[in-house]
Order: structure tokens, then C-alpha cells, then sequence
């Protein structure tokens, strides 16, 4: 084998223990579901093997299906935003700070460190009708009965934000770094002031990490469902609950597939266009 | 010799120049490979040895079962009680119907209806009852009707029962308006907000059906009962998903009136909080049984069984759980906790309660587990 064969042989020798995980890990039992997709379930709940469209067909044609894809893709956009505006100053905070960098960054991450059901599941004794807010607010003598704050969607929106904050603030945070400090100078030395630097200089070079924050937050919101099942109300459910539902409670896994198949189609396409217009790259930095 | 030594003779050899860098990491990984592979196989066969898996359904339930009979158990036996739980009987099976047979042993399931439906997909065992002599103190009509579902054998042992009925903060439900409106309450106006609700297809249509004053188990006017549903949906502030979750809307208040499970009422006026609980007319009754899946080790599977069964164990058990044993009571002195339980039938005959028509429930399952998935979120 001559020296270069080896040497273009060898980053797939590398990657191959990797290869070797996503295909194990994530493409055979994609396709189990794909297959599974195309089945039916039975009165009994046994599975009906066979090539049936009809799980397609109600997931696509029905407005149940529809509406409630249409609420969970609202939810997640309004989440986006919420993050967006409070981790980018948070981002732009710990990426100016000279002395402690390094002990802000770690409470970004201190989070991460308890589960995420946990820290869900604190909103109910911070927002409860005896938590800490209510308790507070008696005790002050400022409510006479404490305020129903829990179980809607605003408190859904609220978990998701907590849960997705600390995403959206590491990739602006990476992108504010990686802007020369001195373009900024220059801008304000040809008579900007401050404000308009930041406005024309520094917000347009860090709109990448804005954007890979973004994706980041959109995707893991639309495809949670632990925090409407812990924060929401009878009526406030997302499309992972659907999947649930009808995998768990229904044991129609054939109808789960096809729900879940839609689901990640549609969030495949945004990344899709992502990647057109910003590319990868960003998102990738922001991950670390 | 074991594996441990065998790799570090391996690496002495390689480390000694016996042999080649490809030969070594080829048998390392050879070695790995081998190991994950056998792994999931051996684990069955391992559990064959010395374990049994039991599923049940956590909080205060499960603390019963691990003090009282688990831990007492592999005291005895040294064989260990791998102690699982989940949410109810629909997440169990889907758990059930992704794993290897032999990988889930015992589940504490609820009502009739479940026996059917796991015996209908092919899940049922078939136990040996001399393996269970403790089966005799047990309440006959309770092991009759699991009879009648397969053929006469048995693959469970029936183990406790409760009723799902009406529990009510007396702060703010007197105990004469819930007289007088019974299963109603939970469709009242004035509650809004205060009312809860368990997130269960069968619960909600059995409270709908007394609701619309109906028979549960034949239902004429299923249009009555959904509306009744989504009554109910536009005025609950939430619909719990577990035990712990019913127990803590309503010590914190949250909600006021709720169905709920009578053991985990019981344990909360036990704990001092002022909760009202009554069964309403053709309220919901059920009996739980100690299921036994295919493909487990049976022997350890029975022995478990029988020990769980005897009454020392079962009356303890009870006490703990708040949920009285399937015990005869015309056989076993169930002592002074037990006759005071919610659901307790001093003549062991159980007419006083009503439970599910397995075969009418389950015939309507797929359909109506799907309307009310849709009625919950609000169609």
C-alpha cells in the first residue's frame, strides 16, 4: 500500500469507532421506526406487519395532528425569542468582563450539573399556590388569596426558557469572542458612538451565533415533552406528547412512528435551511 | 483464571515484545466485542439465578413492598428483588412489549382488564400452584374471575384492592354538598380552577358515566359522556399523571376535588391533611394482582409469590400501602388497621363493589383511548 493510500485511509480508520455508533445507535433504529411507520395495530394492540399507508395518512391529513404541530412550532418560536433577548446581553455580558470570565461561564454552566425534571419540577415550588411567590406575597400582606400562576401555557414557555437559556447564551457568547475588539474601535475613532458600533458592527458579526443559539433552542423546544406534561395545563400539550401518547398510553406504535417521522421532518427541513443559508460551522463552535 | 487476569497477561505479552501492536488490539477488541455481545443474554441468565425483576407503582406503594416483603424476602432467600416502577399499565406494556423475554418478571398490575389484555398478547404465564400454598388464604372470588380469563390457569395472584373515588379538601367541599352531587363535583362551575383529574382514558369515561348517569359498564349515550369529559377539561386546573402527583396538588392545595386512588387518600389524612374521600354510587372498584410474564424464572417468581402471600407479610404489606389485602377475612384475622381501610369488605364477598367489565373495556379500548387523547387537548 503506497504512503498515500494509508494516509487517506486513516481519518476514516479514526472515525470509524463514531461511524460505527450513529449507525448503530441512531440510523438502524431510525429505520426500525420508518418500517414501523408502515405497519398497523390491532384491537388487541399486537402490531399488524405489512406495508399499510394509513398511519401516513391520518398524521398528514388530520387537523388534530396539524393544529397541535402548529401550536408546538408557536411555542418553540416564542421560546426562541425569550431566549434570544435575555442571552444575548447575558452573552455580551460575560464575553466584555475582563476578571471574571471564567467564574461567570461557570455559572452558565451550573445548571446542567442537577436534571433537567428537577429543575422543571422547582417551578412548582417557586409558582405554586403555597411557593415561594404566593408565600412571599401573603406574607407581605400585598394578595389576600394566593394567584393561580401554574399549569398554562405562559409557565410551559417559562420551562422551556429555563431549560434553553443557557444554549443560546454559549453560542453568542463563542461568536462575541471571535469579533476583533478593535473593529469596534475603529468604528467609533470614524465618529460612531457606542451604541451605533454595536448596532453596525458588533450585532451584525455576532448574528451567526444568534442564529445557531436560535436553531439550538427551537429544535430542543419543539421536541420536548416533559415540561408541558410537569408545567402545562389539561390542554396545553406539545407534539412529543402526541408521540408519547400514542407509543405509551395507545400502544400504537405504527401511528407513533409516523408522528414522530413528521416531527423530525419538519425540524430536519428548518436545520436544512439553516445549513443553506449559515452553514454548520457556527453551531458547532457553540456546542464547543 | 478471569478475564481481568487474562488481559493483563495479554499486555504483559505485548509489553515484552511477544506480540504485535495489530495482534494485541485485535484481541482486545475481539475480547470487547465477545463481551458485548454475550452481555444482554447473560443478564437473563444471571437473573434466572438470582434475581427477580417486579414492577410496581412507586411512592408509598413501593416503600411497602421493598420493607415488608422485598428486603424480608432476599433475607431469607438471598434472592434479590430488582425494584422497578412506573405509571400505570399502558406505559408498563409498551415497556414490556420493547424488551427480551425474561428481562421483566413480576408487575403489580390493576384490574381485571390488564390480566386480559397482557394474557391476549401473549404475555401470560402459566404458574404452578403447589409452588403457592399461601394461594388458600386468598379471597376466592378474586382468583376466580383471573381464572375465567385463561382457561382455568392462573398467571397471577391476586393481591390487594381499592376503589377510585372522590377526594375533597373539607376546607372548601363540605361533606353534605359531595352527598348531594357526588361524582358531579367535578364538573362544578363553582370549583373552576380547583378541580383535578387523573389523565387515564378509563378513569375520565367511568367518572363521565356516573356524570351522565350511566352504567360504566354499558354505556348508551357516549356523546353525553364526552361532553361530560370536556366539562370537566375547561374546568380542571390540571390532570395528574402518579400517585405522588395526586397526593401533592392536593396537600399543596392546588386543587381541592379530584377522583383519587383510596390508599393514597388514606395516606394523606394519615399525614394530617383534612381530605374527604367517598365512594359514589357504581364507583370505580379494582383489584390488583401480582402478574407473572413469560419467560421468567418461574420457581423464584412462585417462591416470591407465596411469600408475599402469606398473611404476616400481606397484612403488612397492607398496612403499608393503605390498601386492603386479598385476603379472606373470614379465613385471616386482618388485625386492627386493615378493617378501617377506605374499600374494605368485612364479608369478603366484594359485592358491595364495582369493577370494570373486562371484556367490555377492553373491546372499546382502541377507540376510546384515542377520542379522549383528542378530548384532553381540548377537541
Amino acid at each position: 500500500m503506497t504512503v498515500e493510500a494509508r494516509e487517506a485511509r486513516q481519518p476514516w480508520i479514526l472515525l470509524s469507532p463514531a461511524l460505527t455508533a450513529v449507525a448503530l445507535l441512531l440510523l438502524v433504529p431510525l429505520a426500525f421506526i420508518v418500517v414501523y411507520s408502515f405497519w398497523l395495530r390491532t384491537s388487541t394492540g399486537a402490531d399488524q406487519v405489512g406495508f399499510f399507508l394509513d398511519n401516513w395518512q391520518e398524521a398528514l391529513s388530520d387537523r388534530f395532528y396539524r393544529d397541535i404541530l402548529l401550536n408546538t412550532l408557536k411555542i418553540a418560536a416564542i421560546t426562541t425569542i425569550v431566549c434570544a433577548l435575555m442571552g444575548y446581553p447575558a452573552a455580551y455580558v460575560v464575553a466584555r468582563s475582563k476578571g471574571n470570565k471564567a467564574l461567570l461561564l461557570l455559572l452558565l454552566m451550573l445548571p446542567f450539573w442537577i436534571s433537567y425534571i428537577i429543575r422543571t419540577m422547582s417551578w412548582i415550588n417557586i409558582l405554586g399556590v403555597s411557593g415561594a411567590i404566593n408565600s412571599a406575597l401573603l406574607a407581605l400582606g400585598l394578595i389576600g388569596e394566593p394567584i393561580q400562576m401554574l399549569y398554562n401555557e405562559t409557565t410551559v414557555i417559562l420551562g422551556l426558557v429555563h431549560f434553553l437559556l443557557p444554549f443560546m447564551v454559549l453560542n453568542v457568547f463563542v461568536s462575541l469572542e471571535g469579533i476583533d475588539r478593535t473593529l469596534e474601535d475603529a468604528a467609533c475613532s470614524l465618529g460612531a458612538t457606542r451604541w451605533e458600533s454595536f448596532i453596525r458592527v458588533t450585532l451584525p458579526l455576532s448574528l451567526p451565533g444568534l442564529a445557531a443559539g436560535g436553531l439550538l433552542c427551537f429544535v430542543l423546544g419543539a421536541g420536548t415533552y416533559i415540561t408541558p406534561l410537569v408545567l402545562g395545563g389539561p390542554t396545553d400539550a406539545m407534539f412529543a406528547n402526541l408521540v408519547f401518547e400514542a407509543i405509551i398510553t395507545q400502544l400504537d406504535w405504527p401511528l407513533g412512528s409516523a408522528l414522530s417521522l413528521m416531527l423530525l421532518g419538519v425540524l430536519g427541513a428548518l436545520v436544512a435551511v439553516y445549513n443553506h443559508f449559515l452553514g454548520m460551522a457556527q453551531l458547532m463552535k457553540g456546542l464547543g | 483464571m478471569d478475564n481481568s487476569k487474562r488481559y493483563e497477561r495479554l499486555r504483559e505479552r505485548y509489553l515484552n515484545g511477544g506480540l504485535d501492536r495489530r495482534t494485541f488490539l485485535g484481541l482486545i477488541g475481539a475480547a470487547g466485542a465477545a463481551y458485548g455481545l454475550q452481555t444482554p443474554f447473560a443478564r437473563h441468565a444471571l437473573a434466572a439465578a438470582g434475581e427477580v425483576r417486579f414492577d410496581g407503582w412507586g411512592g408509598v406503594v413501593s416503600e411497602a413492598f421493598r420493607k415488608h416483603a422485598f428486603d424480608p424476602y432476599t433475607a431469607k432467600t438471598g434472592i434479590k428483588v430488582i425494584d422497578g416502577t412506573f405509571g400505570g399499565g399502558d406505559e408498563y406494556l409498551s415497556r414490556v412489549k420493547a424488551s427480551q423475554p425474561g428481562e421483566y418478571n413480576i408487575a403489580h398490575l390493576s384490574g381485571v382488564f390488564d390480566y386480559a389484555r397482557y394474557a391476549n398478547l401473549g404475555l401470560a404465564s402459566t404458574l404452578n400452584e403447589a409452588n403457592i400454598p399461601n394461594l388458600e388464604y386468598v379471597i376466592p372470588k378474586l382468583v376466580d374471575v383471573f381464572r375465567g380469563v385463561t382457561d382455568g390457569k392462573l398467571s397471577c395472584v391476586p393481591y390487594d384492592y381499592g376503589t377510585t373515588g372522590l377526594a375533597y379538601n373539607r376546607k372548601h367541599v363540605s361533606d353534605e354538598e359531595m352527598k348531594e352531587k357526588g361524582a358531579k363535583i367535578l364538573i362544578d362551575e363553582r370549583l373552576k380552577g380547583k378541580i383535578g383529574g387523573w389523565g387515564d382514558w378509563r378513569t375520565r369515561i367511568w367518572m363521565g358515566a356516573l356524570q351522565t348517569g350511566q352504567d360504566p359498564n354499558g354505556i348508551t349515550d357516549m356523546d353525553a359522556v364526552w361532553n361530560a369529559i370536556r366539562t370537566h377539561r375547561d374546568l380542571a386546573l390540571k390532570y395528574w399523571g402518579s400517585g405522588a402527583e395526586l397526593m401533592s396538588l392536593l396537600a399543596e392545595e392546588e386543587i381541592y376535588v379530584t377522583e383519587g386512588w383510596s390508599g393514597r387518600i388514606y395516606a394523606l389524612q394519615e399525614q394530617g391533611h383534612d381530605i374527604g374521600y367517598m365512594d359514589p354510587p357504581n364507583g370505580y372498584g379494582w383489584q390488583e394482582c401480582l402478574f407473572v410474564l413469560k419467560g421468567s424464572p418461574m420457581e423464584a417468581c412462585e417462591e416470591l409469590l407465596n411469600f408475599m402471600l402469606a398473611p404476616a407479610t400481606s397484612i403488612a404489606v397492607a398496612e403499608g400501602q393503605n390498601y386492603p389485602p386479598a385476603l379472606d377475612p373470614k379465613k385471616v384475622d386482618l388485625g386492627k388497621k386493615i378493617p378501617t381501610l377506605p374499600a374494605f369488605d368485612p364479608s369478603g364477598t366484594l359485592a358491595g363493589l364495582t369493577f370494570a367489565d373486562p371484556a367490555y373495556w377492553n373491546g372499546n379500548e382502541q377507540e376510546w383511548s384515542k377520542a379522549f387523547g383528542r378530548i384532553q387537548k381540548g377537541y
